[in-house]
């Protein structure tokens, strides 16, 4: 589904290289994790895959289900099916959750050339799939991530995320400041997400969320490459004894 | 705020404007209407004062005031201290009358008016019912309307083409008609109250408005009375090289309440064309005015070609006590703006509220703003500015809060916030404030803002293209003051922001 390869980034107004050669596939249906010191270029590799300006990209690729994603808009890759829940979500004082979210919504749909959704059929949805991440009504109407809690503005993520329904799920550190319940609901709301057709890319400092979200494969990235790729026991790995005997290893 | 709570933008309206905003790429009221019209020769002198006021069968005390303000023009200057820059005018290469000629005959029934102005309506968005009624179809008044009533007042160039709803407001007592129809009919009034909210000798364009002002809108609300629907109009320029200059008059008397709706466009031209209003509101005892504007004249192109100056003198005089005036404006077109809707609070416990949306992109410069003078004791006002500068365009927000010595224990709030798309435009807040006594109090908060880029950036994450994201974002930046528009016209205005900032990213 996304396969990157040997994908060097650096910064556009700076001679600073943060992406050195990433290689990393990940399969419909498939859950794959990435762990990885502060600063070793993840946060990075997520905003670069879905076109944030301010990286150059120097060689390699990136495709999703063979398409290059590199060359498309922002708005068309999230059209294609490529979803970022953000680590630190953008607050747009003035504009209502609920409005954001049918916009958003619509605009794919219509980018896809599919029919909109009537006002009606969009709320029922919303209210059904806020109600099973605990988001109330009130955090619906008020402005997008304005005043909400550090919890909030994870859970109002995974909300867009499933009204979305991408392809492509990546979720930046979606766990942190979650408390233990939020972090239960969130996962169970990437879990109902997964199905054959579906991937997903989830980066995250703790074996916690890893509990709850079985991945298929963890990979650990440091100085912007993949330095090793394993099962589950991975993460128990990074969990139990830090980095230092994997960085060791590889160097 | 009260007034503020009553309305409110409908959740989920978004969508929709937007979507009708993509199917237009430039503006969208810039056709041009096909139909034979009749002028005064150009220039102005005392003949042509003569002949609006004869063509407008005017009685010989309006024709001697008009041609006192003439006069008091000739000796007057333009001026020059708002931050606007524009070739000279010359006052004397305009058009001062200009009338289909379909109206020269004045129709006795409405059936009579041409068809093509029946399609200017329709294009100009005015609800089918009200078409069908300015139209003079049969019955139309008493079909059920399709949600709430609006009666509409049309003015096309120079005169008033047709009042909807007269009748219904008529049981109550309300006279809506055009200003040349009142100055005939309801002479009483209009020499009770014209020209003592702007006098005569206000301002260079209100003065020379005084002297050439073709036709416009009169309100009349008597005593305790509800206006059962809102009342708008429509101005339109169309003629070129014509200048509009209407003149509108809104009483509302003693505990009565009104919300009135002014709506403008004209017509893509690539020559300049003026525009200079005068609005006088006179607000009894324990009435009520919100006057809600959507401005949309042509801009002029990206070049700075072309395009409405728009030279307005608009004034609410609060003198009773406990009276109220509400102005919502929201200004994305015209080429050079120069506005500042007033208030002047004379009564005890008055209050005065301005809210303000102002978008300049391209070339298009904007001087733009309010003043409140406090006179009565305990007066309130309130003033909320969001001014957005795309392209290379330049606004300007100036605003004046004066607390008279009597004005005691008076309180006024401002807030003015900008909000820059790219880095070619500017924006200058001008805020003059004087306090005369000691017991009142003056706050005012300024922010200046670029368009965020992660801002931006999330919504194209989540889909929107780059222009849609802009609009949204912007949207939510004018939030305060669009939830002060009648529902109406707060869609409209929501399409028209988009529709405006087009064209001023990537
Ligand atoms: N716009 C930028 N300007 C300067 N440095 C940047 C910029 N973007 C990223 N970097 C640098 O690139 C490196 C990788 O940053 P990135 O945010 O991708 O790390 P991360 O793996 O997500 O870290 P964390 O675990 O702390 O979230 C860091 O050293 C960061 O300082
Ligand atoms: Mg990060």
């Amino acid at each position: 589904m996304l396969e990157i390869k040997n994908l060097h980034v650096k910064l556009e107004e700076e001679e600073k290289q943060i992406l050195k050669g990433v290689d990393l596939t990940v399969e419909a249906g498939k859950v794959h994790a990435i762990m990885g010191p502060n600063g070793s270029g993840k946060s990075t590799l997520s905003y670069v895959l879905s076109g944030r300006d301010g990286y150059e990209v120097t060689e390699g690729s990136a495709t999703l289900e063979g398409a290059d994603l590199l060359e498309m808009e922002p708005e068309e890759r999230a059209a294609a099916g490529i979803f970022l829940a953000f680590q630190y979500p953008v607050e747009i004082p003035g504009v209502g959750n609920m409005t954001f979210l049918r916009t958003a919504v619509n605009a794919q749909r219509k980018a896809r050339g599919e029919e909109e959704l009537s006002a009606a059929d969009f709320l029922k949805e919303v209210r059904a799939k806020a109600k099973s991440l605990k988001i109330d009504a009130d955090m619906l109407k008020r402005p997008v991530n304005v005043g909400f809690s550090g919890g909030e503005k994870k859970r109002n993520e995974i909300l867009q995320m499933a009204m979305l329904e991408p392809k492509m799920c990546i979720l930046d550190e979606t766990d942190s400041g979650l408390d233990v319940d939020a972090m239960k609901l969130v996962a169970e709301g990437v879990n109902a997400l997964r199905d054959e057709g579906r991937g997903f890319l989830v980066i995250t400092h703790y074996q916690r969320l890893l509990d709850h979200i079985k991945p298929d494969v963890v990979h650990i990235m440091a100085d912007g490459r993949i330095v090793k790729t394993g099962g589950p026991e991975l993460a128990l790995e990074v969990e139990n004894n830090g980095y230092a005997d994997i960085l060791a290893e590889v160097n | 705020m009260a007034a503020l709570d009553q309305t409110q933008v409908k959740e989920g309206v978004d969508q929709e404007t937007v979507d009708a905003v993509r199917e237009v790429s430039t503006y969208k009221y810039g056709w041009d209407t096909d139909i034979e019209m009749e002028y005064a020769p150009k220039g102005v002198n005392p003949d042509i004062v003569r002949l609006i006021s004869d063509k407008n069968e005017e009685p010989e005390w309006m024709t001697e005031w008009r041609l006192a303000a003439f006069e008091r023009w000739t000796k007057m200057d333009e001026p020059n201290w708002a931050m606007v820059h524009y070739p000279k005018i010359d006052f004397q290469d305009q058009y001062y009358y200009a009338r289909p000629k379909s109206m020269e005959e004045k129709p006795k029934s409405l059936d009579e008016v041409d068809p093509k102005l029946l399609a200017t309506y329709e294009k100009l968005g005015i609800p089918l019912k009200e078409q069908m009624i300015l139209a003079g179809v049969e019955g139309a008044e008493d079909m059920p309307a399709e949600g709430r009533k609006v009666a509409v007042d049309a003015v096309f160039d120079s005169v008033s083409v047709g009042t909807t709803f007269q009748d219904e407001l008529a049981k109550h007592g309300v006279i809506f008609c055009s200003i040349s129809e009142a100055i005939r009919e309801h002479p009483e009034l209009v020499k009770k109250y014209l020209g003592t909210v702007v006098p005569v000798s206000d301002n260079f364009y209100a003065t020379l408005n005084s002297a050439v002002f073709s036709d416009g809108s009169f309100v009349y609300i008597p005593p305790g009375v509800r206006c059962p629907m809102e009342l708008s109009t429509y101005f339109r320029i169309n003629a070129e090289n014509t200048g509009q200059f209407e003149r509108t008059l809104i009483i509302a008397d003693k505990g009565s309440y009104v919300s009135y709706l002014e709506g403008c466009t004209a017509p893509q031209r690539d020559t300049a064309q003026l525009h200079a209003a005068v609005v006088e509101i006179i607000i009894e005892e324990d009435a009520e005015v919100k006057y809600s504007t959507v401005q949309n004249w042509f801009p002029g192109d990206e070049n700075g070609k072309g395009g409405i100056y728009n030279f307005v003198t608009k004034r609410a005089d609060c003198r009773g006590d406990r009276s109220k005036v509400m102005w919502t404006q929201v200004e994305t077109g015209s080429a050079v703006t120069w506005k500042y809707p007033s208030c002047i609070l004379r009564g005890d416990e008055s209050q005065g509220e301005f809210y303000s949306i102002a978008i300049t992109n391209n070339m298009q410069q904007a001087d733009t703003g309010t003043k409140m003078v406090h006179l009565g004791k305990n007066t309130k006002s309130r003033i909320v500015s969001k001014g957005i500068s795309a392209g290379k365009a330049q606004n300007t927000y100036r605003g004046l809060v004066s607390m008279h010595p009597k004005a005691k224990d008076s309180r006024n709030y401002t807030q003015c916030d900008s909000l820059l798309i790219g880095d070619k435009c500017g924006a200058h807040t001008v805020p003059y404030i004087e306090v005369r006594n000691n017991s009142s109090r003056v706050e005012h908060e300024a922010t200046t803002s670029k368009v965020d880029d992660d801002q931006l950036f999330y919504c194209r994450q989540r889909g929107m293209d780059e222009e849609e994201a802009v609009a949204l974002v912007v949207n939510g930046f004018c939030k305060d003051v669009l939830q002060a528009l009648p529902m109406e016209f707060a869609m409209e205005a929501q399409q028209l922001v988009a529709i405006s900032l087009e064209g001023s990213v990537g």
